[in-house]
This record gives C-alpha cells, structure tokens and sequence, in this order.
C-alpha cells in the first residue's frame, strides 16, 4: 500500500529557517538519517522537498489558453515543506513513520511536532469480486 | 555450440533460475549470496543470451557464472578477513563446479518456494523474495511491476532474506506434515501475486512485467511439483477463471467493466476449459478447500451465457460452503449479492446489515458498493446515489473511484 506523508510547516518564522546552526543541522541529519531508513528498509518510493513559498506561483489557462500566473501569498498561513512517498504493509506502519517525521527535531533540538498529513495513493483496480 | 535465442528461451531461463540457485546455495552453504549470485548470474543470461545464443548446457553455464560471482566475492572478504583457516576451508567448497551439477536436487525448486514464503516475511517481502529466487525476475522487473524504484525492491528483498537467516531455516525440504502446515501460505502469497497483477496495474503497462502470467507460471510449476493437492489445482484453476475473462474487464479508456455488463465473447474459452478440467479432476480427489470452491464459483460464472442465464442457485450455494470453510465479512458480503439474485435485493440488504456491526468490514468501501447495487435494483435510486458516492469517497482504487462515481451520475441522471 502506498501512502503520501505530507509535511505542512507554519509559514511565520519558517520562511528561511532562522535557527542555530547546531539545531539546523541536527534537523537535516535527522531528515537524511529517516530518508536512508526508509529506503534500508525498502519502504521508500519517493522523498523530496520543496522550495520555499517565495518561488512558488498559481498557474491558471488563460482565454487563449496560454498561463496565467498568480502569486506570490504571503498571507497563506501553512505551506507544503515536503513529501514522501511510501510502499507499506499497513496503514499503521505509514502512521508510525509519520509520527516520526513529525517529531524531527527543531530550535534547541525540541521536537517539532509538525503536522503530518497522510493519504492513500490510489492504485489500480481491485481484484475481480464474483 | 549455442542455439537461436527465440520466445521460449526466457522461458526456460526463468525456470532454470531456482534449480541454479538450488545448487550454489547447498554447495556454498549460503543462501542469501548464491541469491544475488544467481541474480547476477541471471542478468548476464538476459544480456548475452539474446545477442550470442542459448549456451549448449544453460544450466551449467548459469551454475558457472553464479559461482564464479560466489568465489570472487569469497576471495575478497577472505583477503579482508586474512585468515589462514578460512582460507582453508572456503578453498574447499570452490574445488569442483561438475560437482555442483551433480548436487542438484530435484526439489530445490519447492525448497525455495518454501522457504521464500516463509510465515516470518510480511506480505510484500515474501511476493518480491518468490518473484526473484523463485520466478527468476530480475530487481528492475520487480520494482517495475510494484512501481518503486530499483534500489527500494533490491532492499526488501535482502532485508527478506535477513529475516530468513535470523529464522535459522535450514536449506531442506520441510517434513511432510510440516510442508502440510505451510502450504496454505505458499498458496497465499502465490494468489496475492496474481491478484496483485490486477491491483497495480495503474501506469505504463507496456513496460510492466505481468504478474498474474508470472503467478499462473508460478502456480502451474508448484502443481508439477506436488501434483496430487486438490487445493493446488483448485488456486490454478481459479487463477485460469479469473485470467479469463481479463481482456473484457476493462473498457478502451481502462475503465472497469463489471461481470454483468463484460462483452462475454472475450472470454478466453482455452482458460477456461483448462480451468475447468483441473477444477474437476480437483474436485474428484473429494477434499474440498478454499480455492477449489473459490475456482468452483468462477467456473458458474465462466460458463453462462450472461448474467441472466447464471445458475445464481448454485452460486449461492457455493458461498454458504464457502462461509463454512473459511469465514470472512468479504465472503458474507459476496454471498448477500447471490442471495439477492436468488431471492431479490431485499433479501441482500438484510444479510449486509449484520455486516455494519463487523469492525473488520464496516466503512468499508465495498460494503456500501453493493448496497448501492441493490438498492439499484429495489428501485431506491435516491439510496443508491448516496451509497455509490460513499463508496466512492472509500475506495483507494482509481478506476474503481471512477466506476463508482459514474454509476452515481447515471442515476442522477442526464
């Protein structure tokens, strides 16, 4: 079963983190080391991050159909930081590993405790039920 | 001297691969590196084979190739290691290759197939573990087929084989009666493959391995093997059932079509007939199981002319042995959609109540699916719109999603 695990960060005070860099590296170092368990375990589909907000841009089609963009929302209160894509035996296993990433370590090495959004990937058709 | 690559030979080299490996691991005393050793072995096959020919003896040259892999790599962890004792007695073991040819047994296959459906691997683990030392997959056409990337399938599969090494099972056929004990999880997790064929068939289909072919091959070369199980003739045959009808499952834009309104000429007559003959040969050896029942069930399906002319009787008669033999909230929910067919929607509906109380299948999407369906066939569209969008909302399965959601505008009309 594959699981999305979406990371939303509050975005005041989180444009461009602005902790110690002790704390900042701890926090990579605990990112790296999640990332490299996960795939050890042959769980891991995909991880990336995402730019900050200040790159990002709402695209809609025009009349002409060519791009309108939008943006940039400084007003919006949370933004995508990051995801992970993973193959799991249960929906528990994919709880577990974000509770873990929730709790990624931040300013003075206190858990974040950063709100984890986790969804089922759609796969394809079910077995033929008779 | 070699012979013509053609379309039967990646067909003799995948069943060659377990028998190769059968013989490395016993000689070198070390399953989970003859495993990536007969990997390796297989991928120069896959390489070479195509461009210069079939070797005379593909079984030796596989056996070579695979211990020579397992020699260089001792090589190097003896130099790591130096030490003069092990240097001794590693030498030993690479003293002669005939040797290993005449080592074979010929049940390595069933030992593998034993072993890799070990009761300590999950699910996932032990489907990817059969699929390459059993099925003679390579990692790519693996990963490929459960789209994940490479290195994420080569990790499960030798975490899998850590599992077994902790597991402390021995290189051997298991007794009788304890082979008796397992078979039903080697049975399951070849059943999960096939279903598995159906289940991840979201993306690039050109490029991906079919796993239903893979278990049906998988399935056939275990009833070579342990020819007078009924049960294991009932699984192919429900395999041969269920296969046959694949080619009218779907629509043009891979939409879901279901058994009632499926093109019934698409059908593949030679798998069902074959599915038939096992299912009654099965059937006459008198212990009734499972997948024989299962098989049984898909046989009435597979032989009506459509849904009307369907000996529902019949069907619902299976599903209450079936209910017996092995109980399970799905099977209650299956048999409440014959017993609407016999007996009308009513009838259903009052059977799927019982199920709302049952945590193992309440909420679950399939649930509101079928009341949807029968509150269809009560007259109750209001009813069955809601349920279908429930459904819909619960479905982890895209072209289910789709199927369900189309089901619910048709009601609501145009």
């Amino acid at each position: 079963m594959k699981y999305i695990l979406m990371m939303n960060t509050m975005k005041a005070g989180h444009d461009v983190p602005n902790w110690p860099k002790k704390d900042f590296q701890a926090h990579i170092g605990f990112m790296m080391s999640v990332n490299k368990e996960l795939h050890g375990r042959g769980e891991l589909v995909s991880a990336e991050g995402l730019s900050f907000p200040d790159q990002a841009k709402l695209v809609r089609a025009g009349k002409d159909g060519k791009p309108v963009t939008d943006g940039i929302f400084p007003e919006s209160k949370e933004f995508l930081a990051g995801f992970w894509i993973i193959d799991v035996d249960s929906p528990q296993r994919a709880y577990e590993i974000a509770a873990t990433v929730s709790a990624a370590p931040g300013p003075g090495g206190a858990p974040l405790n950063m709100p984890i959004e986790v969804r089922p990937v759609m796969s394809g058709p079910p077995p033929e039920m008779l | 001297m070699t012979n013509q690559w053609d379309s039967t030979s990646e067909h003799l080299l995948r069943g060659l691969a377990p028998q190769v490996l059968g013989a490395v691991a016993r000689r070198f005393r070390d399953f989970s590196s003859a495993e990536d050793a007969v990997q390796e072995a297989m991928i120069a096959a896959f390489t070479q084979w195509p461009q210069q020919g079939v070797p005379e003896n593909p079984r030796g040259w596989l056996i070579q190739v695979a211990s020579r892999r397992m020699t260089d790599q001792m090589r190097s962890e003896i130099a790591r290691r130096e030490r003069e004792t092990a240097v001794a007695a590693e030498t030993e073991n690479l003293t002669s290759l005939l040797q290993v040819e005449a080592d074979m047994d010929p049940d390595d296959t069933l030992i593998l197939l034993f072993m890799c459906c070990h009761p300590a691997l999950s699910p996932s683990s032990a489907i990817a573990l059969t699929l390459r030392a059993v099925g003679g997959l390579t990692t790519a056409e693996i990963a490929n087929a459960f789209l994940v990337p490479e290195a994420t399938m080569a990790q499960r599969i030798s975490r899998a084989k850590q599992t077994i090494k902790t597991s402390g099972v021995p290189f051997r056929l298991p007794s009788p009666h304890e082979r008796a004990g397992r078979l039903p999880a080697v049975l399951h997790v070849l059943y999960l493959i096939f279903s598995e064929g159906y289940t991840s068939s979201v993306g690039s289909h050109l490029q991906r391995f079919d796993l239903a072919c893979e278990a049906i091959r998988l399935t056939r070369n275990t009833k070579t093997l342990i020819p007078d199980n009924p049960e294991i003739a009932g699984l192919l045959a429900l395999m041969l059932l269920t296969d046959a009808r694949r080619a009218a499952r779907t629509g043009r834009d891979e939409e879901l079509i279901p058994l009632d309104k499926q093109d019934r000429t698409l059908w593949d007559r030679s798998e069902i007939s074959e599915g038939i003959e096992l299912l009654a040969a099965a059937l006459s050896k008198g212990s009734v199981g499972l997948y024989q029942i299962q098989a049984a069930i898909a046989a009435v399906h597979d032989e009506a002319e459509s849904v009307e002319d369907t000996d529902w009787p019949q069907i619902l008669a299976l599903y209450e042995l079936l209910k017996r033999v092995a109980p399970s909230p799905m099977i209650t929910l299956n048999l409440a959609i014959a017993a609407a067919m016999v007996h009308g929607p009513a009838k259903g509906l009052e059977l799927l109540r019982a199920l709302d109380r049952d945590p193992r299948i309440a909420g679950h999407y399939r649930l509101d699916a079928v009341r949807a369906h029968l509150f269809e066939k009560m007259g109750d569209y209001e009813a069955a719109i809601q349920h279908y969008r429930i459904a819909a909302a619960r479905t982890t399965s895209m072209p289910e999603r789709n199927y369900l959601l189309t089901q619910a505008a048709r009601l609501a009309g145009d």
